[in-house]
């Protein structure tokens, strides 16, 4: 670990003492606008920069400007670290950094604390003229003394007031002050990244930056009894961190793609916010439509006119792009779409996490509407996803679906360094003239493939139309017609299946639970399936891509285990619950979905709390299943 | 491409288009409906103007006129009802060498895709949008649309369409950043001609609005216009349309300088005569087509512009 000379003066006392441990879980919790999260960001990439396994999320109130000083307007992140890979937001929070009581109270009555939990905590309230404030304070102070958190006062805003007149501005950095002293993080890192995140910002707001960073790690030295020691593990490979959508926005720029339609919602804007940055650089536009439908219907003609173009939205989005879609089906017109899930139906959750999106994304449209649907479950998935979207979209002359998510859109996560390549990218449109006497769908009767012809190709004009068309693009209402371009239009799906890979099972290849799960939450049901295994469960996992088409082997996968159960971030009726009865049971998406493919008994655990699944409960779900399994009913 | 046909060999000077290059499907609309004499018109300025057809793409929404595309040859894309404009946009940001002309119901314009056409105003991205106007949703067989007149009889307001009729052409003019702005009729060809020509030639969003007749559902809506051309009033300027060759039927004229905004939303506003003619023109207008155009980049470019963009990710 890179020692960092922690510029204390002479009247050093006692050796604090240092506390190992193999990973933590830290919060930094505000009012919006104090900057939490920017400190949660910085302290997150500095970590992962060092050599720690990090995964970081985003707390997020739904408001931009929630009410200051309640439960509901915590905003901030969680930084969990540890000296081996981190692949998902763990369970509980060991150390806090709140700005005041009632965010602290919000984290706490939703149970994020562990019951041992450190806490930092402004104490400026405590001794407030208002006293309003003074007994929400004690109130609070009450509230929490009924777990064993180790609360420890520290007076951010008399120490900030020191250097700067306006606390709320520079708050932040002097508790990325506190937790660098703690953690030992090195300045060197911190002070770059500092310098990135401020980079539009004058050099004197840097300084005071600075400043406040060093005097939060003077107060730390100075009054704190301990450290913890995670201990790093410099990355063996060339490493970047970065959270989905921007690994998302990469992903585009990697694959060449030049035309992006948006229209803001969240939480996906952030991808465009990103590409609006730099797409131009690259040779893109990025355009911000009048509406959802808009946002797609440009996308569309940008695409049916050269490079295979996008769009990005969420649930109300997709929903109001839905009639595009099918078109896009229909036309053959290839089509990237990124949905950034969030909690619906609705406006539902805007800034929380939910895997709702599935089964919209496979059947939203009226009419037989096929198309790919992919879902990245990890950083590093995002961009690649985008790449391989792009390319299927063009070989099939298809509509293909990114399901991302809130959890994936905030997570920050290192990985491997991309090695780009020039095959990643989309060729340069080819405006030669087509071939002679080609037509606008000139199916490849066995896989259902054809060329597009694109305007600028001589020769190659034709009206495309929504309407049942026959393979030179006309208007056919006949039944024989309609039954062989709808077969076609499926058959590629077919075609793309057989390229796929069966997906490989983590754990053990045969057992008592098969846990199945797509999307962001691998990381934390593998780490439940590890937990679980460790007890002596017979539990496995495995984890899909594609959800359309579904991956094969699947059916003969599930024939190994005596349970298959999935694991969603969905609503499905719990059994016991008044009513439900297992013939009116409603299952989880992917359940749905692979009951209906496989014909295969798949039993669903899932939960829509307006947040990432804990690995701990999926833990509990497992031996829960298996306990029931073994008849020996928990 | 490997395969080549003979015609694409030649240098593009040496081509030359008739109008059977342009001709496609033969038209299924209603004999007497207005879109064929729109049809005739826009066949007319593809051969005057000499426009490839590859290079040529008409987009249009769902509904009668929407078929539009189906019966040329150049490049076309039918959609969906009221999405013409966003798929338009689409088309010029990304593939600006196009030449594109969108073709747009009164239902598909003024109702259903209202919103895009607003923005398309606003973006005036350099194209020619046809609302070809027979007041009526005929596909659908004859339901109320934003422009029949009030008390006009249709199957959804069998007691007489409850509104006044939304007025295109002054909701176009009271938008921000419109810069070209023409009315027309299909019973008047030339007229018809020489506006779609301006509207072609106009650098930025052409806006004109084609008063048509349905000889199905609006029967004797335009009988007096028709038979009294004198009815008529024909906005005349040297910056105008230009059209002698109504010299000798359309007598009855106004002088109106189509730089003159204000004079152009009153002009539209009183609705107690048809008026013809250039309505706005303004060249100066901001074109968001122009202000969106990125470099070309090359693949080694982009590669390595891409690792200077995950350097400042690196760990």
């Amino acid at each position: 670990m890179t020692a960092v000379a922690i510029p204390v003066g002479p009247e050093l006392r006692i050796a604090p003492s240092v506390l190992k441990r193999p990973e933590h879980t830290i919060e930094i919790v505000s009012d919006a606008g104090e900057g939490a999260q920017k400190c949660g960001q910085i302290f997150g990439a500095v970590s992962a920069k060092m050599g720690n396994g990090v995964w970081t999320v985003e707390i997020i109130p739904a408001e931009i400007q929630p009410p200051p000083r309640t439960a509901e307007g915590a905003s901030g992140n969680r930084i969990r670290f540890g000296t081996g890979p981190i692949t998902n937001w763990g369970d509980e929070t060991n150390l806090v950094v709140a700005f005041n009581e009632q965010v602290l109270l919000g984290r706490h009555r939703l149970g994020a604390l562990a019951s041992d939990a450190i806490v930092l905590l402004e104490n400026s309230w405590a001794s407030h003229t208002n006293p309003d404030i003074r007994a929400a304070w004690d109130k609070a102070r009450s509230e929490l003394a009924a777990q064993s958190y180790r609360i420890i006062e520290v007076p951010m805003e008399e120490q900030c007031l020191t250097i700067d007149e306006n606390p709320r501005k520079g708050k932040n950095m002097f508790a990325l002050g506190l937790l660098a002293y703690i953690y030992d993080r090195s300045l060197e890192r911190i002070e770059e990244q500092i310098a990135y995140a401020f980079r539009k910002k004058s050099e004197e707001v840097y300084q005071r930056n600075l400043g406040l960073l060093r005097l939060g790690m003077e107060w730390a030295a100075a009054n704190l009894d301990f450290r913890i020691e995670v201990p790093t593990n410099p990355p063996t490979e060339a490493l970047v961190v970065m959270n989905g959508n921007e690994a998302l926005g990469m992903g585009v720029l990697a694959s060449g793609m030049e035309f992006c339609a948006m229209y803001p919602i969240t939480p996906a804007t952030s991808v465009s916010h990103y590409l609006a940055e730099v797409f131009s650089k690259f040779g893109g536009i990025l355009h911000q439509g009048e509406d959802e439908i808009a946002a797609v219907g440009a996308a569309i003609g940008a695409s049916y006119s050269g490079k295979v173009a996008f769009t990005i939205t969420s649930g109300p989005g997709f929903a109001l792009k839905t009639e595009f879609i099918g078109f896009a089906v229909m036309t053959e017109i290839p089509l990237v779409i990124i949905d950034v899930q969030r909690g619906g139906p609705s406006t539902g959750l805007p800034t929380k996490v939910e895997q709702s999106d599935l089964l919209a994304a496979l059947f939203a449209e009226p009419g037989d509407a096929p198309r790919v649907v992919i879902a990245p479950a990890t950083i590093e998935e995002c961009f690649h996803a985008v790449i391989t979207a792009r390319q299927i979209a063009e070989t099939f002359r298809t509509v293909v679906i990114i399901l991302s998510d809130a959890n994936l859109s905030t997570g920050v996560q290192p990985f491997p360094r991309p090695q780009l390549k020039k095959e990643w990218l989309a060729p340069e449109l080819d405006l030669g003239p087509v071939k002679t006497g080609q037509r606008p769908y000139e199916w490849d009767a066995r896989m259902g493939t054809s060329p597009r012809s694109i305007p600028g190709q001589p020769g190659g004009m034709f009206t495309l139309t929504g309407l049942s068309h026959d393979e030179g693009s006309k208007v056919a209402y006949g039944a024989g017609v309609h039954q062989h371009a709808t077969a076609m239009r499926s058959r590629k799906l077919a075609v793309l299946q057989q390229t796929l890979l069966r997906p490989a099972i983590n754990g053990d290849q045969d057992g008592d639970l098969l846990v199945v799960g797509w999307g962001s939450t691998k990381g934390a049901i593998e780490e439940g399936v590890e937990r679980a295994r460790a007890e002596g469960i017979r539990a496995s996992s495995i984890h899909l891509t594609f959800l359309s088409p579904l991956q094969p082997g699947l059916k003969e996968i599930f024939s190994r285990f005596r349970k298959v159960m999935t694991v969603e971030i969905n609503y499905s009726d719990q059994p016991g619950d008044p009513f439900i009865t297992e013939e009116n049971r409603r299952r989880g998406q992917l359940a749905m979905l692979l009951r209906a493919q496989t014909l295969c008994d798949v039993d669903c655990w899932t939960r829509v709390p307006g947040e990432s699944l804990r690995p701990g409960f999926i833990h509990k779900a497992i031996r829960d299943a298996v306990l029931t399994l073994t008849g020996d009913r928990p | 491409m490997t395969h080549c046909a003979i015609l694409p060999l030649l240098d593009d000077d040496e081509r030359e288009f008739a109008l059977g290059d342009y001709e496609g499907a033969t038209a299924r609309w209603c004999p007497g409906c207005g879109d064929h004499s729109i049809l005739t018109a826009v066949e007319k300025l593809l051969v005057a103007e000499q426009l490839k057809p590859e290079q040529t793409v008409f987009v249009s929404g769902i509904g009668c006129s929407s078929r539009f595309p189906h019966y040329l040859k150049t490049y076309g894309f039918h959609g969906l009802h009221g999405r013409a404009l966003p798929v338009a946009t689409g088309v010029k940001l990304h593939r600006p060498d196009l030449d594109v002309f969108v073709v747009m119901g009164d239902g598909d314009c003024c109702s259903i895709g209202a919103a895009h056409w607003i923005h398309a105003i606003r973006y005036n991205i350099h194209m020619v949008a046809m609302l070809l106007d027979n007041s009526i949703y005929g596909l659908t067989k004859k339901q109320t649309s934003p422009t029949t007149p009030q008390g006009f009889k249709t199957n959804t307001q069998p007691f007489g369409s409850f509104l006044p009729p939304l007025n295109p052409l002054s909701t176009t003019l009271g938008t921000t950043n419109v810069s070209f702005v023409a009315q027309t009729a299909e019973w008047v060809p030339a007229h018809l001609y020489a506006t779609l020509r301006a509207a072609y030639r106009h650098p930025g969003f052409s806006f004109v609005r084609i008063l048509q007749r349905c000889p199905m559902y609006t029967q004797g809506m335009y009988e007096e216009a028709v038979k009294n051309p004198g009815s008529i009033e024909l906005l005349m300027h040297d910056d105008g349309i230009v059209a002698p060759e109504l010299d000798k039927i359309y007598k009855t004229r106004a002088t109106h300088d189509p730089s003159d905004l204000d004079s152009a939303r009153r002009l539209a506003e009183d609705s107690t005569r048809i008026r013809l003619g250039l309505f706005y023109r303004n060249e100066a207008r901001a074109r968001y087509d122009l202000l969106r155009k990125p470099p070309k980049v090359t693949s080694s470019e982009r590669i390595a512009l891409l690792n200077q963009e995950l350097d400042h990710y690196a760990v």
